[in-house]
């Protein structure tokens, strides 16, 4: 047993043969892939390609209808994220997420915001609220812990001067980043963007780049699905491409970048060099 | 003045006297069946009908005449004025806020502690009964109802149109076993307060997975299958005849309020036998349990439950991303509204003595949550205006009998009170749509405690 958890350490999630089965579109077709502790992983792919499809597959929004989703904690836990509850996956797997369509409180205050994410936390402290109403100290501590740990994610996301402001009044760029540290506070060992570039001017996505490599070199593991290659090739250790629900390409940045099946996806070829594309990748699979 | 202006200005009579036209011609038509036609009964006791010329042409006066001022002059009176105000280039929002906005909820606390005794200085003891229950103790349920909606609707988002169901749950549980058991009050408050919480849990298991307009609907039918059992289940709840005789409250036990009892109140302090004794009482009791269920709501706001109450209002799915278990923070939710109803409840029996299926109609209901809706959701202070508005305002309508001199002798305001209501609604809302407080204390802040504008909130989708 010890071995092997000692050998699974670097891998933190890893799935197989995920499917998922709208209706009669498969949208997602034995979809297979490993993300490493510590690294940024990258999840990319044409439009419609079903990347969200496994976003929502891992973090529990929906239930996939075949494979197998496993996350190895630290510590050696491993959990299968398919059997999960959509609110455990953050709970107890330790998985947080961010949406594509940003989702915040908006009619609470940033830092409200960044105190829901640590409910669960809170929650223990507060004894099930019963502590709380009696306003035991240990509580008092938790809530001031809670507002420190806000303040630390405000400063690295450079929110802090708009604190006790609305998230609903920031700008959009701001909002991104909030949403990111909101996921952060809820601790988690796995962090999952789902197109945190999308909409941000090249500014904002120089600075978004510097706070995801902060959090990578903090110690947690993140996968991101992007649209933007600059953002991608830039700061992803690993990339995993994704065409019609199946996996084409995998390997580093490098590598994903001059595999003439990705160039193919994404440009798309002229009838006559297929033959040749072809013959190319069946010599490569050999 | 002008030829340019002049111009402007005959164009702008004849645009408001084809307003006044159109005006006419439609509410003519509008209250041509509402207004103009009467029905009666004549001495054989057949129904005929005829027409009302006279009333029907005031009302489509008021529309005309009303719509022409409107049009020639209120609205570029207010449109000269806002035009002076962004020319001059002070800006409407200012922090200085007057002595009783600052201190508005001292004075009201205040007032309410020394209305009684206000009311009997003012209009002496029988006089003052009128206003200490039918205004205070009425206004107050209310209050209370409103504000123990308010964690359900206002807070967590989920519309519940059968909250009166949880009313009647703790009334019944008190009438009930008090009857039965001859248990006293205080001891029934508390155990009326769980019984509804528990209620609110049973009901909530099965409802809580809907959300939105199916969620209304499915509390909507909880709240009359609790009617219908009521009435039904004769043997325990003596149907649509009610429970009567229900024990009076006393003061913990030490002073009683029956008649004949040895330790009557006002036997003991040697006063007068009056009723106005026990009202007072109950309007201290149900001042209390209001200030207790605001004090609780403060508190359970800043709480991580109270937090994840309003995160849940502003978006669920982000609720449930970020680890928190939205099943059962609705159900707290759910729960802790319904305990408030219950001890509101329990309160009503004492209060009525009786209490039967009428009094816990949909219509209940309906008022509760346009109270919440009306004070704007989440707003203690708005919710308590709010209620003093609806409850206070058709109290206020009975005593209308000046109104029997536009109207004719005939007229009796009672019967318009829910119009007249309604029409208030219409106007408070079109004017505030984000009811009588719609921004947003934050539960927490770093360096200043900033009111967020109601235009952020949102108002829950189940």
């Amino acid at each position: 047993m010890a071995p092997e958890t000692t050998a699974m350490t670097d891998t933190i999630l890893k799935v197989e043969h995920l499917s998922m089965k709208f209706g009669g579109l498969m949208a997602i077709n034995d979809f297979s892939f490993e993300a490493k502790r510590g690294e940024i992983t990258a999840l990319i792919g044409p439009n419609g390609a079903g990347k969200t499809t496994v976003f929502n597959c891992i973090t529990g929004f929906y239930k996939p209808t075949m494979g197998m989703i496993t996350l190895h904690r630290r510590g050696g836990r491993t959990l299968l994220l398919e059997r999960l509850k959509d609110f455990e996956i953050n709970k107890k797997a330790g998985v947080a997420r961010t949406f594509q369509n940003i989702r915040l409180f908006s009619g609470l205050t940033v830092l409200e915001n960044l105190l829901v994410a640590q409910h669960n936390a809170l929650m223990r402290a507060s004894g099930y609220t019963i502590l709380g109403l009696l306003g035991a100290p240990a509580y008092k501590r938790a809530v001031a812990d809670s507002i420190e740990k806000a303040r630390y994610w405000l400063e690295k996301a450079d929110l802090i001067d708009r604190a006790d402001d609305p998230a609903g009044d920031l700008s959009y760029g701001a909002q991104r980043r909030l949403e990111i540290a909101r996921a952060m506070c809820t601790g988690p060992e796995l962090l999952c963007l789902d197109e945190p570039a999308a909409g941000l001017n090249p500014k904002e996505s120089l600075t978004l780049n510097a706070l995801l490599r902060s959090i990578r070199d903090e110690g947690t593991s993140l996968l991101l699905i992007e649209h933007d290659m600059s953002v991608v090739m830039e700061i992803s250790d690993h990339v995993v491409v994704l065409e019609y629900g199946q996996k084409i390409s995998d390997g580093t940045p490098e590598h994903v970048k001059t595999d003439p099946k990705v160039i193919a996806a994404y440009l798309g070829v002229e009838d006559d060099e297929v033959e040749e594309i072809e013959e190319q990748l069946d010599g490569g699979a050999v | 003045m002008s030829p340019v202006t002049e111009k402007g200005e005959t164009s702008l009579m004849a645009k408001a006297i084809r307003e006044g036209i159109f005006a006419a011609i439609i509410s003519f038509f509008m209250f041509l069946l509402f207004v103009g036609v009467e029905t009666y009964q004549d001495i054989n006791n057949a129904l005929v009908w005829r027409m009302r010329w006279g009333l029907l042409f005031i009302f489509v006066a008021i529309a005309a005449i009303g719509r022409f001022l409107t049009v020639a002059f209120i609205k570029p009176h207010l449109d000269a004025r806002k035009l002076s105000k962004a020319k001059s280039g002070i800006l409407e929002i200012s922090t200085q806020k007057s002595f009783f906005h600052r201190h508005f909820l001292k004075i009201a606390l205040v007032f309410l502690l020394v209305y009684p005794f206000l009311m009997m200085l003012i209009v002496g003891k029988q006089g003052s009964l009128k206003y200490v229950d039918n205004f205070g103790i009425q206004i107050l349920i209310y209050v209370m109802l409103a504000w123990g909606l308010n964690i359900v609707v206002g807070l967590a988002g989920l519309l519940d149109l059968g909250y009166v169901a949880f009313y009647a749950v703790g009334a019944y549980s008190y009438a009930l076993l008090s009857s039965y058991l001859g248990l006293s009050f205080w001891i029934l408050l508390p155990l009326s307060g769980i019984f509804a919480a528990l209620w609110g849990i049973m009901l909530g298991f099965p409802v809580l997975r809907l959300r939105g307009d199916y969620l209304a609907i499915v509390t909507l039918a909880f709240g009359e299958i609790i009617r219908l059992v009521l009435i039904n289940w004769t043997e325990v709840t003596k149907g649509t005849f009610g429970i009567s005789g229900i024990a009076k409250a006393s003061v913990f036990g030490i002073w009683s309020f029956d008649v004949g009892a040895p330790n009557n109140f006002a036997k003991v302090f040697g006063l007068a036998s009056s009723s106005v004794y026990y009202k007072v009482f109950l309007f201290y009791v149900i001042l209390a349990l209001c200030l207790l269920t605001a004090y609780v709501t403060i508190r359970l706001r800043r709480m991580p439950i109270g937090r994840a109450w309003e995160a849940l209002r502003e978006d669920e799915i982000a609720c449930r991303s970020l680890g928190i278990n939205t099943v059962t923070t609705k159900l707290t939710a759910f729960a802790t509204g319904a305990m408030f109803g219950g001890f509101a409840g329990s309160f009503f029996a004492a209060r009525q003595g009786f209490v039967s299926p009428e009094s816990f109609v949909f219509l209940e209901s309906a008022v509760i949550l346009a109270i919440v809706v009306l004070g704007g959701m989440g707003s203690l202070t708005g919710i308590a205006i709010a209620a003093v508005v609806m409850v206070g305002g058709t109290e206020l309508l009975r005593d209308m009998s000046f109104l029997k001199i536009i109207f004719g002798p005939d007229f009796t305001p009672e019967l318009y009170r829910m119009l007249l209501f309604g029409l208030a609604m219409v106007i408070v809302m079109l004017f505030k749509p984000r009811g009588f407080v719609g921004a947003r204390e934050p539960t927490a802040f770093l360096k200043e405690r900033k009111a967020v504008s109601g235009s952020f909130t949102k108002e829950g989708h189940g």
